[in-house]
């Protein structure tokens, strides 16, 4: 069933419509800067963007952050908010469950579907800002900028890079799976796949504007969003790991319960669709 | 083949289905009938495991439901509430990934897939439809696609809820004569339809929903048998008119309903007499008549008088 829903995410255009438009913005963000030489001063914008005009090779990790904060979130929603929903809708739910598909594992499959789907997009977006950032910002040899420097200051070797950049991708994806499991629980609540990813991009908004309110502060540390930032902690020397962990845990939790939930629906709900 | 007791279905405090007991036997081809809105839908449902009983039992293919379904399932072939596909994909792709969702073994083989799936597309007419996708289909072809995944895997049981939806009346007989060759190699056909013609035309045994309740169960030939009146038309309706006085129960025309005697004694009678005779039938109940007497909505529009309405709808013996 997992092999039949990969089939189905991979045949879909929506897929790599999705995917190339994750891909095209951080690109264009690439060659503006490339043709401009205009970076945000440090601290300010987007994650490493002041760095990567010196040096491509942390191009990845800003593409990452460039995408993260709503892009990635929003691609995520919809594939995730479709999955049982836009089954539902097409009315090919009531003819999977009678095929029979087993109701935990049509759940099961769906999960790996939306996984394998964040899994190429953070990918595509790391590796498209790999190609592009390291042919855009060539820095000149033995000239300072050619060494890799993280955000404490110290040198990075091209070795700690890749490893690190990888860790990133991980942690993201992980964040990301948060949303998905938001995303599918509800859309085992409602037959519409849009209302299902509007509504995890609801709680995804909610969580983001809590998370910079000082009142707020009580309830912070468990919010979905509080922690996604930490993965720049992965560029320090030597790496920050209170707050990744802690953003490992609070979204482990959520990916936990949730799913729980989808399948405590799932399984006990009329398909009147 | 299924079997339900009490079988009862709420929602929130609309009662869909109302302590309903199905008994459909192997080999049947079951007429399941019953206005829109009756609770069919809700019932086919119910026995394939989507939507969970309030209370009651249901056994499908001697396995208890919603409890081991699944065990059922791999027999049975379903058509419910219209047909669905992937619209990017086409017919042949929509076929190969829906086999391939459900359980290897069973008439599932793998590697059988391709032959089956080219088997069934030539058995409802899809085999030279190619590559296009199911988002360009016509109805009539969506419901053919439907009913060939329903096929698939050559199933004991075929559960089809108004099959032939969107056909045409070619598209209809085709489809007809497809369920009777295959009943006759041994399935069993459970067939949902408020289509009182295509029940008739197709089923032997009828069940009879209205709003939720079972009000009839039987064979078709029980229920369509003769009322013991004989439809007569004649050129010489007052010589006719003359030798039945007093048997006579409505003249219309050329056309004279009699009862209390057999047709071949009217006709030996007539024929002294020297009435000619045009036709001579014995009356029957059409299942039209029958549901219209036991469902309630029916009965209200049915008029107060007695006058047997002598129309071409009155089948021959």
């Amino acid at each position: 069933m997992i092999a039949v829903e990969l089939t189905k995410l991979l045949r879909r255009p929506r897929t790599w419509i999705s995917i190339a438009l994750l891909c095209l913005l951080p690109t264009i963000v690439a060659i503006f800067l490339a043709v401009t030489d205009v970076a945000p001063r440090p601290g300010e914008g987007p994650a490493f963007l002041s760095a990567v005009l010196a040096n491509g090779a942390l191009f990845p990790a800003a593409a990452l952050g460039i995408v993260l904060p709503l892009f990635l979130p929003v691609a995520v929603a919809v594939v995730a908010g479709d999955s049982v929903a836009g089954e539902a809708n097409t009315g090919t739910l009531r003819y999977l469950l009678v095929r029979p598909v087993g109701r935990t594992r049509l759940l099961v499959a769906k999960l790996a579907s939306v996984m394998a789907f964040l899994l190429i997009a953070v990918i595509a977006v790391a590796t498209t800002a790999f190609i592009v950032g390291t042919r855009l910002f060539v820095p000149e040899p033995n000239s300072p900028a050619a060494i890799v420097t993280g955000l404490s200051g110290s040198t990075l070797t091209k070795e700690q890079l890749a490893w690190r950049t990888a860790m990133v991708i991980l942690y993201i994806a992980w964040s990301m799976l948060g949303v998905a499991a938001v995303a599918l629980f509800l859309s085992t609540v409602t037959d519409s796949g849009l209302g299902a990813a509007l509504g995890a991009l609801a709680v995804l908004v909610m969580s983001q504007v809590l998370v910079t309110l000082d009142a707020a502060s009580s309830i912070k540390a468990y919010l979905p969003t509080r922690y996604w930032l930490a993965w720049v902690d992965f560029f320090r020397d030597p790496i920050l790991w209170r707050d990744i962990e802690r953003g490992l845990v609070v979204q482990g939790i959520y990916v936990v319960v949730l799913l729980a939930m989808a399948w405590a629906n799932f399984m006990t709900r009329d398909i009147t669709a | 083949m299924i079997r339900t007791e009490g079988l009862t279905k709420r929602f929130g405090s609309v009662v869909a289905v109302d302590g309903i007991d199905l008994d459909v036997r192997e080999g049947d081809r079951y007429g399941f009938l019953g206005p829109n809105g009756s609770g069919k839908t809700t019932t086919v449902r119910m026995l394939l495991g989507l939507v969970f009983a309030t209370s009651g039992r249901i056994e499908l293919l001697g396995q208890p439901v919603p409890g081991r379904v699944r065990r059922a399932l791999v027999d049975v072939g379903a058509l419910i509430e219209g047909p669905a596909a992937y619209g990017h994909l086409s017919a042949r792709s929509n076929l190969m990934l829906m086999d391939a969702a459900g359980p290897s073994g069973h008439h599932g083989e793998r590697r059988t897939r391709r032959t089956r799936v080219a088997e069934v597309l030539e058995q409802v007419g899809l085999d030279a439809v190619g590559r296009r996708p199911v988002k360009a289909y016509s109805l009539g072809m969506r419901q053919r696609l439907g009913l060939a995944a329903a096929l698939l895997r050559k199933p004991r049981l075929l559960v089809l809820d108004e099959p032939t939806n969107g056909l045409d009346p070619q598209g209809i007989r085709e489809v007809r004569d497809l369920l009777v060759s295959l009943n006759e190699q041994g399935t069993t056909v459970f067939l949902s339809s408020h289509l009182l013609t295509e029940v008739e035309a197709l089923c032997t045994r009828i069940g009879v929903l209205d709003r939720g309740r079972l009000v009839l169960q039987d064979d078709l030939a029980n229920l369509q048998r003769t009322t013991g009146r004989v439809l007569v038309r004649t050129p010489d309706p007052d010589i006719a008119a003359a030798v039945l006085d007093g048997q006579l129960d409505h003249r219309d025309g050329d056309r004279l309903v009699v009862r209390g005697i057999a047709p071949e004694d009217l006709t030996a009678q007539l024929v002294k007499a020297g009435a000619r005779i045009t036709e001579v039938v014995g009356e029957r109940q059409t299942l039209e008549d029958v549901v219209l007497s036991v469902t309630s909505s029916g009965s209200d529009r049915v008029t107060g008088g007695t006058a047997p309405r002598f129309t071409g709808r009155r089948r021959p013996s």
